[in-house]
């Protein structure tokens, strides 16, 4: 559905780019995980994708049409975006910070009608923010403040949402109840496309995953794909091994100790482990 | 905001109108009021009401209601909580236009008029400032912007200064200080056009100037075009400023504090802030002038300074009761 085709963006007076033609589709009914360091260009591509940065070449397209031709608004209608960071600079009460997920639908001057009110009311059940509707937005816990926000995304009601490292400061649990609605999301037809650091997490619920580093695509395709040793150990500059979470069986990163106590090597104490 | 307070908003203006018109040294009875505003009567009240105190009351107003809006609007847009209407260098602008105008022995008529332009250049030139540093939509890089602009008047006031005669400066410093003394129906009808306009335009960019607060992606992400709405509430915001700088010169605090006071009062949305706002600032305004006009008479206080003072202890006495 979203469709990153040879992007390239180029920050003013930096070295490098920050994407270099990097092409990815996030597709509906899917989760579209992608992963990489710090500086991979991860958040830049979701700056791409609402037009904050210009692109120097490639496009951006939604069902085959570019994103630019049809305007914000009507890109705003369909897709909606969790940036990473946002603090907003007055404090607005919950609900009506919730509200303004319609503002693509409602424009100057229109009121909110039916429509609204139902959509608010489906993303404030689904996140589980009815409790503090009165409250004000900077009064929340930062794992209250994620999930509000992710209701604001959720009322704007597209057919696709786009999450910049959604679950930073919660907790497990409430980092599963993300995981969840996501995959539930997904599983309503939803295209989804998740930016994440949290690579165990997305090996479990992703069904696509994209690798970047320094603004390339390093690996992409499925989770056995993406999730290799040497891949990852060479992207992220750290020694690691892939194991096989006994649990769930799903591939699980494993960071090692430059030098373990005891030992002087960089290898890990059961080598049977490694995949 | 719940309806109750917004009753207590227009009651508040209702009431500061009807006693600014009535109070002063020829002091008039609700009778003579009504008698004069529907011309019927003894020719006096009439003569005061309507040639005197009517549109220099409505001025006030409509320069109170301008910087209200304003002064709501900029805050929103740029995230600040200092923003104030004059920000992107309409004082300083305003400023030296009038002291070149009256450092040219020009027709003291054409002081507004030159005050009015100087503040244009100032704002063009702010907004070219931040563009060419490409921060069109970069809230910060425009507030350095204004800055820089304003210190650069100050320079230029300087060089003026130095070289004009001592009289001819006074009264250039003197209509900065703002007035509303000299108002005129002419006046009225212009700068009633001008708030109508630019409070409507700001209205109109009330929602998204909400999402704006939120900060630039976020904004993006919702659909709002940041550069261009950011573009449009900086020139309708300082064209309001420099409207009611050429009407009634330099009149500060206003659009710094009645946006606080608005949010105080629990106005959350920027199309209540901004409406609250524009209610509020005339309401502050009108009062302020009949301080101006009636504490020390026969001398009249420059409005501005009255602003401060009137608007200064009121913000912290609300400060207090909500800390």
């Amino acid at each position: 559905m979203i469709e990153f085709k040879e992007v390239v963006v180029h920050y003013p007076r930096r070295e490098r780019r920050a994407l270099d033609v990097v092409s990815l589709v996030a597709a509906r009914r899917h989760i579209t995980a992608v992963v990489g360091p710090n500086g991979s260009g991860k958040s830049t591509l979701v700056r791409a994708l609402v037009g904050s940065v210009p692109l120097r070449s490639g496009a951006v397209t939604l069902d085959g049409a570019s994103i630019t031709s049809a305007g914000r608004r009507a890109l705003a209608m369909r897709v909606a975006v969790v940036t990473q960071r946002e603090e907003p600079a007055f404090p607005l009460k919950v609900g009506e910070y919730i509200a303004l997920g319609r503002y693509p639908h409602l424009g100057v001057w229109k009121a909110p009608g039916r429509e609204d009110r139902d959509a608010i009311q489906r993303a404030v059940e689904l996140t589980e923010t009815a409790d503090f509707q009165a409250r004000a937005i900077t009064e929340l816990s930062g794992g209250e403040w994620q999930r509000v926000r992710l209701a604001r995304a959720l009322a704007q009601g597209g057919e696709a949402i786009v999450l910049d490292e959604p679950t930073t400061f919660l907790d497990v649990g409430h980092e599963m109840a993300i995981f969840e609605l996501l995959s539930r999301l997904a599983g309503e037809g939803q295209a989804v496309l998740l930016v994440s650091h949290q690579l165990n997490l997305v090996a479990r619920f992703a069904d696509h995953m994209v690798l970047l580093h320094r603004g390339r695509v390093a690996a992409a395709g499925n989770v056995a794909t993406v999730m290799r040793g040497p891949i990852l150990e060479q992207v992220y500059e750290w020694p690691l091994v892939v194991t096989r979470d006994p649990a769930v069986g799903a591939p699980s990163l494993v960071p090692l100790r430059i030098r373990p106590r005891g030992e002087s090597a960089l290898i890990p104490s059961d080598p049977h482990t490694t995949q | 905001m719940r309806a109750s307070r917004w009753t207590v908003l227009a009651v508040a203006l209702l009431v500061a109108l009807v006693a600014a018109v009535m109070i002063g040294t020829m002091r008039l009875s609700l009778a003579e009021l009504a008698n004069g505003i529907l011309g019927t009567g003894d020719p006096l009240p009439i003569a005061v009401v309507r040639t005197l105190r009517l549109p220099r009351v409505l001025l006030a107003a409509l320069v109170g209601a301008g910087l209200g809006a304003s002064g709501a609007a900029l805050q929103g847009a740029t995230r600040n909580k200092l923003a104030e209407p004059y920000l992107l260098g309409v004082s300083g602008g305003a400023a030296v236009g009038a002291v070149l105008a009256t450092a040219a022995h020009a027709p003291s008529a054409l002081v507004p008029v030159a005050g009015f332009g100087g503040a244009l250049i100032a704002v063009a030139l702010s907004l070219l400032v931040a563009r060419a540093s490409g921060g069109r939509a970069d809230a910060r890089v425009v507030l350095m912007a204004g800055v820089v602009v304003g210190a650069f008047a100050n320079a230029i006031i300087m060089v003026a200064l130095a070289n004009a005669d001592v009289a001819a400066v006074r009264g250039a410093l003197w209509w900065m200080m703002g007035s509303a003394a000299d108002a005129n129906w002419m006046q009225v009808r212009v700068l009633a056009l001008f708030v109508g306009v630019g409070v409507l335009a700001l209205l109109a960019m009330a929602r998204a100037i909400d999402v704006l607060a939120l900060g630039d992606d976020t904004a993006a992400g919702l659909g709002v075009d940041v550069a261009r709405v950011s573009l449009g509430v900086y020139v309708a915001g300082a064209l309001l400023a420099a409207g009611t700088v050429s009407a009634a010169g330099l009149v500060g605090f206003v659009g710094l504090l009645v946006p606080h006071l608005v949010r105080l009062a629990g106005a959350r949305t920027h199309r209540a802030i901004i409406g609250a706002a524009t209610l509020g600032g005339a309401a502050l305004v009108v009062v302020a002038d009949l301080i101006a006009r009636v504490a020390l008479p026969p001398a009249e206080l420059p409005l501005g300074a009255v602003t401060a003072l009137v608007g200064v202890p009121f913000f912290l006495v609300m400060l207090r009761r909500l800390a």
